[in-house]
C-alpha cells in the first residue's frame, strides 16, 4: 500500500467515520437517558436520505404519511396506557402534535415538492419530518417499558426495528436511491483529490458536536438530561420528569440521524433497510466509548470508519465479519475493566 | 390425575406418529409442522439460555447455520451419508460453540447480548462469502435423509423426524433442569452469588447452558438442511436470531413446553401473513416484519412473562422421588468439640483509601456459636465475606482446619464444609422451597448433565431431596416446601436460606442476621434449632444486631467497631466492656 492509497483510505475511513459518530452520540444519549440501546437509530438516516432523494426529484415522500401512522399509534398507545387518568391537557398535546402537526407537514409536503425548492428547502423539509418521529416511537415503544431492565428494552428495540423496517419497504419501496452532493468542488492536496463533500461532511459532524458539547455543558435542559442519565430516581425526585427527558433524547436522536442521513444521501445508494448496518457499525463505536463517553465514541468512530476503509481495501468481502468480530475482544475488555451491573428490579 | 400425567407421553408419541398419515392435515400443515418442530429445537435451548439462565442470545441462528452447513458440505462435497453428518453437524456446532461461549458467556449485563449481535453477524457474513460453502448462493443439492433405501421426502414422514427430535429434546431438557445441575443453572440468572457459595462453577454452568442450547440449534441446522434439501446463509443471520428469541419470549421464556408455543404462534402467524398482508397491501413484500415488530413489543409490555403461564397458569411443583428406606446420605465426620477451626490472624480488607476491615483477629473453635456483633458499618459483612471467599484479602490470613485461606473462593469455602447465609436474601424465587433448599446439597451430589438429561440420577436425587425435607422440617417450613419460594415471607425465607446451609452439611455455619425479620416465635425456634446444631458438633458464627437474641445464644462475642476489633468474651463480660458501651452508646463524659 502506497501513500496515496492509504491517504485516500484514511479519507474514506474519516468521513464514514464522521457519519457514524452522529449517529454512535445519539446512540450513547438514548441510552444515558432512557437506557434503551436504539437498535433502530439507523432507520432515520435511511429513511432522512430517501426523504431528500424524493424531493430532489420533485415527488412528494411518503415520509409524512409514515409519520402521521406513528402519530396515531403514538396517540393510541397514550390513550390505552393513561385512559383513567386522561386530562383535557393530555387530549390537546395529543390532538397538536401527534396528529395536526403530521397532517400540517402532509399537507405542506404535498405542496413544496413539486416546487423542486433546491437543497437547503429539501434537508430542512426532511428534518422536519424525521425529528418528531423520535419522540413518537418512544411513547409507542418505550414508555411503557421504562421500569423494564436493558435488556427488555434491548427486545423491544428490536421490535421497533423490525417494524420501521417492514413500515420503510412499504412507504419508500424497495428502489435504492442517492442524492446529489451538497458541495460539488473538489481540490487537490498533493496527490490526494479532496471531494466538497467530503469537507461538509466533516464541518457538519463537527459544528455539531461543538453544538451538542454546548448544550449539555451550558444549558439547564441539557444538565436536566445528564442528570436524568447518571440518577433516574434522583432527577425524579429533584423535579426534572423523566418521560419529557426521554421524549427529548429521542428527538435530539432522530435530528442527528436525520442530519447523518442528508450526509450518507450523496456519498451511497441508500435503500429502506441501509440504516441497519449504519446503525451497528455505529454501535459498535458506542460501545467502546462504554455508551457513555461522547469524546471516546468519536474516536471510537473515526476509528471503526478507517478500520472498514482498510478491511475493505485488504479483504473486501470480509469487511463486515471484521468489522464485527473488532467488538467482541472490545466487550470482553469493557466487561473485566468497567463490569456493567444491571440496576435492581 | 396421575394415571393421566403418566399416560401422556406414550398418547402424546402416538398421536405425533400417526397424525401426519390421517389424512386429516393438509400436507400444507405437515409441512408447517415441520418447521414449527425445527424452530422449537432452538427456541427449546433459547429457554434455557434466556429464560431459565438469563443469558440472551440473538446468534442462535448462527448455530443452526454452523449445523446445516457441516451436513451440507459432508454430503454434497464428500458424499457422506446424512445420518453419519448428524454427529459431525453436533460436535461442529459445540466445538463453536464453546469457543465463542467462552468469551461470551463472561461478559456482565447487557454486554452479553451484544456480543450475540456482533459474532451472529460476523458469522452470517463469513457463510454468504466463503466461496465453499456456496457463498451467497449457497449450497444446493443436500441428499434427503433414508431409511434404507427408501428416502425421507414426503413432509409426512419428515414430520415424524422431526417431531421425534422435539420429544427427546422436551424429555431431556426437563430431566436436566429437574437435576441437581439444572438447580444450579436455575440459580443463575437470580442468585449467582447463592450458587457460588454452594460449590457451583458459576461460569463453567453457565459455558454448559450456552453448548446446550447451541447443540439444539445444530440438531435443528441438520434437520433443516435435509429437509430443505439445501441451504443458504439468508436463514442464519441476525434478524432469524431475533426471531428465535422471540418465540422463546412470546411462548414464555422460562418454561420449555413455552418454547414450541412460541415457535407455533410465531411461524403461523409468519406463514398467515406473508399470504394475507401482500393481498391487502396489493403488492409483496417482508410486510410480516411490522407484525413481528409490534407482536414482540406488545408481548413486552403486556406479558412479559410469555403466553404459556397465562394460558397454563404456574409451573406445577416438583415431584421429588422417594428415597428407599434407610437409604441417607453418609453423614460428615464432625470434629472433636474444642477443636481449633477457624483461625483469622490480622485479616485486612481495603477498598481504595477506606480500611474496612483493620488486622482483625479471632478464633473459632468447634461446637461453639461465636456472635461477630459491632455498630453499623463496624465491617461485620466485609469479615463474613473474607471468611466466605467473597472477597480477596488484602493482607493477613485466614485458615480454616489448618488449610490457608488466601486465594480463598465461595465454591472453595463451600467445599471445606463453611455454609453460609446472605444479609439480603439469595434465593431463586421461581423454584419451589424444598429445591432451593436442595440447592445447598449440591456438593453431596454427583450427577453430571448426562445422567440427569437420562434420569440415571433418581437414586441420588432422593438422598438430596430426602436431606433438603428434613432440614426444612428442622427450621419448620416442611408445610411450604412445593410452593414457589417467592411467595414467601421475608422471615421465612430467611430460615430457607438456614435450612439450605445446613444441607451442605457444614462443620461451620455462617448466619449474616438471620435473625432481621422474624417474629418472636420465629426467633425463638431459631435458637433453639441453633443449640442443637452445636450440639451435633457444628460451630456458628453469627453477625447479628438483635442484642437479646446474640447474648442469649453464643458462647463467645468479637466485637468490631470502625474494622477494628474492640472486645472479646463471654456476653457476660461483653455487657459490661466500656469500649463496647462507648461504641454503641457514645462516650460517657
Amino acid at each position: 500500500m502506497d501513500t496515496t492509497i492509504f491517504l485516500f483510505l484514511l479519507q474514506d475511513g474519516v468521513i464514514n467515520g464522521a457519519v457514524y459518530a452522529l449517529v454512535a452520540i445519539a446512540l450513547v444519549l438514548v441510552f444515558a437517558v432512557t437506557r434503551v440501546i436504539f437498535v433502530p437509530q439507523g432507520e432515520f438516516v435511511a429513511f432522512a436520505a430517501l426523504t431528500v432523494a424524493a424531493l430532489e426529484n420533485g415527488v412528494a415522500p411518503s415520509t409524512p404519511w409514515l409519520l402521521l401512522a406513528l402519530g396515531i399509534l403514538a396517540a393510541i398507545s397514550d390513550i390505552v396506557w393513561h385512559f383513567r387518568d386522561l386530562t383535557w391537557k393530555r387530549i390537546v398535546r395529543i390532538a397538536l402534535l401527534d396528529l395536526a402537526l403530521p397532517v400540517a407537514l402532509l399537507l405542506l409536503t404535498q405542496a413544496l415538492a413539486p416546487m423542486k425548492l433546491g437543497q437547503l428547502a429539501n434537508i430542512l423539509l426532511a428534518i422536519a419530518l424525521i425529528t418528531p418521529m423520535g419522540p413518537m416511537i418512544y411513547r409507542i415503544a418505550f414508555e411503557p417499558l421504562a421500569h423494564s431492565s436493558v435488556l427488555v428494552l434491548l427486545m423491544a428495540a428490536f421490535g421497533v426495528h423490525f417494524s420501521l423496517i417492514g413500515l420503510g419497504l412499504v412507504f419508500f419501496g424497495p428502489e435504492g436511491s442517492g442524492t446529489t452532493p451538497l458541495s460539488s468542488a473538489s481540490f487537490s492536496l498533493g496527490d490526494l483529490v479532496v471531494t466538497g463533500q467530503s469537507v461538509a461532511v466533516l464541518v457538519v459532524t463537527a459544528v455539531l458536536l461543538v453544538l451538542f458539547a454546548l448544550f449539555f455543558g451550558r444549558t439547564l435542559l441539557g444538565k436536566a438530561l445528564r442528570a436524568c442519565s447518571s440518577n433516574r430516581i434522583g432527577a425524579r425526585l429533584v423535579g426534572i420528569p423523566t418521560s419529557v427527558a426521554g421524549q427529548f433524547s429521542f428527538a435530539i436522536a432522530a435530528l442527528l440521524g436525520a442530519v447523518s442521513g442528508i450526509l450518507v444521501g450523496p456519498l451511497m445508494t441508500v435503500f429502506y433497510d441501509s440504516g441497519f448496518l449504519i446503525g451497528l457499525k455505529a454501535f459498535v463505536a458506542a460501545i467502546i466509548g462504554g455508551l457513555v463517553s461522547y469524546p471516546l465514541t468519536v474516536i471510537a468512530a473515526l476509528g471503526v470508519g478507517f478500520a472498514e476503509a482498510l478491511f475493505s481495501f485488504w479483504a473486501s468481502n470480509f469487511k463486515e465479519v471484521l468489522v464485527f468480530t473488532l467488538i467482541i475482544p472490545v466487550l470482553a475488555w469493557r466487561s473485566i475493566y468497567a463490569p456493567y451491573h444491571e440496576e435492581s428490579e | 390425575m396421575k394415571s393421566l400425567r403418566s399416560f401422556a407421553p406414550p398418547i402424546v408419541a402416538a398421536v405425533l406418529l400417526i397424525a401426519p398419515f390421517t389424512g386429516w392435515l393438509p400436507d400444507y400443515w405437515v409441512t408447517l409442522f415441520n418447521y414449527i418442530g425445527i424452530s422449537s429445537l432452538v427456541a427449546i435451548g433459547l429457554v434455557l439460555l434466556t429464560g431459565v439462565g438469563g443469558m440472551t442470545s440473538f446468534g442462535q441462528s448462527a448455530f443452526v447455520g454452523f449445523g446445516a452447513y457441516t451436513t451440507g458440505v459432508l454430503t454434497v462435497h464428500f458424499g457422506i451419508s446424512p445420518w453419519l453428518t448428524l454427529p459431525a453437524a453436533l460436535l461442529v456446532t459445540m466445538a463453536v460453540a464453546a469457543t465463542v461461549g467462552a468469551v461470551t458467556v463472561r461478559l456482565s449485563g447487557h454486554y452479553l447480548p451484544l456480543a450475540t449481535i456482533a459474532w451472529g453477524i460476523a458469522f452470517f457474513y463469513l457463510f454468504g462469502n466463503i466461496s465453499w460453502l456456496g457463498a451467497h448462493d449457497g449450497l444446493p443439492g443436500i441428499p434427503a435423509l433414508r431409511v434404507g433405501s427408501h428416502q425421507l421426502i414426503d413432509p409426512k414422514e419428515y414430520f415424524v423426524v422431526v417431531w421425534i427430535a422435539v420429544v427427546l429434546a422436551v424429555i431431556a431438557t426437563q430431566n436436566l433442569l429437574n437435576g441437581r445441575v439444572g438447580r444450579a443453572i436455575r440459580a443463575l440468572r437470580r442468585s449467582t452469588r447463592a450458587a457460588e457459595a454452594f460449590g457451583v462453577n458459576t461460569a463453567g454452568a453457565k459455558l454448559m447452558v450456552f453448548v446446550y442450547a447451541a447443540m439444539l440449534a445444530g440438531l435443528a441446522g441438520w434437520l433443516y438442511a435435509h429437509f430443505q434439501r439445501s441451504v443458504s446463509p439468508g436463514p442464519f443471520g441476525v434478524v432469524a436470531g431475533t426471531e428465535y428469541l422471540l418465540m422463546a419470549v412470546l411462548g414464555g421464556a422460562g418454561r420449555v413446553y413455552g418454547a414450541i408455543l412460541g415457535a407455533a404462534g410465531i411461524t403461523v402467524l409468519r406463514d398467515q401473513l406473508q399470504n394475507v398482508l401482500p393481498w391487502l397491501f396489493g403488492h409483496t413484500g417482508n410486510f410480516e416484519s411490522i407484525a413481528y415488530g409490534a407482536v414482540l413489543v406488545l408481548v413486552l409490555q403486556t406479558a412479559s412473562n410469555g403466553l404459556w403461564p397465562i394460558l397454563f397458569g404456574p409451573p406445577p411443583p416438583p415431584k421429588p422421588p422417594t428415597p428407599r428406606d434407610g437409604d441417607q446420605l453418609p453423614a460428615k465426620v464432625l470434629p472433636a468439640p474444642g477443636v481449633r477451626l477457624l483461625q483469622v490472624q490480622d485479616a485486612k480488607k481495603t477498598f481504595g483509601g477506606l480500611v474496612a476491615v483493620n488486622d482483625v483477629n479471632f478464633e473459632v473453635e468447634s461446637s461453639r456459636i461465636i456472635g461477630l456483633i459491632g455498630p453499623n458499618g463496624a465491617g461485620k459483612s466485609t469479615t463474613f465475606n473474607l471468611i466466605t471467599g467473597a472477597l480477596p484479602l488484602t493482607s493477613g490470613a485466614i485458615a480454616f482446619e489448618g488449610h490457608p485461606l488466601q486465594a480463598q473462593t465461595p465454591q472453595r469455602a463451600a467445599a471445606l464444609g463453611l455454609g453460609r447465609t446472605f444479609q439480603h436474601v439469595e434465593i431463586v424465587p421461581d423454584m419451589s422451597v424444598i429445591e432451593n433448599v436442595a440447592l445447598g446439597a449440591n456438593l453431596l451430589g454427583h450427577a453430571g448433565v448426562f445422567r440427569a438429561m437420562l434420569k440415571l440420577d433418581r437414586a441420588e436425587e432422593a438422598k438430596l431431596f430426602a436431606t433438603a425435607q428434613r432440614q426444612l422440617e428442622r427450621v419448620g417450613l416442611a408445610d411450604v416446601a412445593m410452593q414457589p419460594a417467592g411467595t414467601l415471607a421475608l422471615g421465612q425465607l430467611r430460615l430457607v436460606e438456614v435450612a439450605r446451609a445446613l444441607c451442605l452439611n457444614p462443620i461451620l455455619l455462617l448466619l449474616d442476621e438471620p435473625a432481621a425479620g422474624l417474629r418472636v416465635g420465629e426467633k425463638k425456634a431459631l435458637a433453639k434449632l441453633l443449640r442443637e446444631v452445636r450440639s451435633e458438633g457444628v460451630s456458628v458464627l453469627l453477625v447479628e444486631h438483635d442484642m437479646d437474641f446474640v447474648m442469649s445464644l453464643a458462647d463467645h462475642l468479637v466485637v468490631l467497631d470502625f474494622g477494628t476489633k474492640i472486645a472479646e468474651g463471654v456476653p457476660a463480660d461483653i455487657r459490661k466492656n466500656p469500649a463496647v458501651l462507648e461504641a454503641y452508646l457514645g462516650g460517657v463524659s
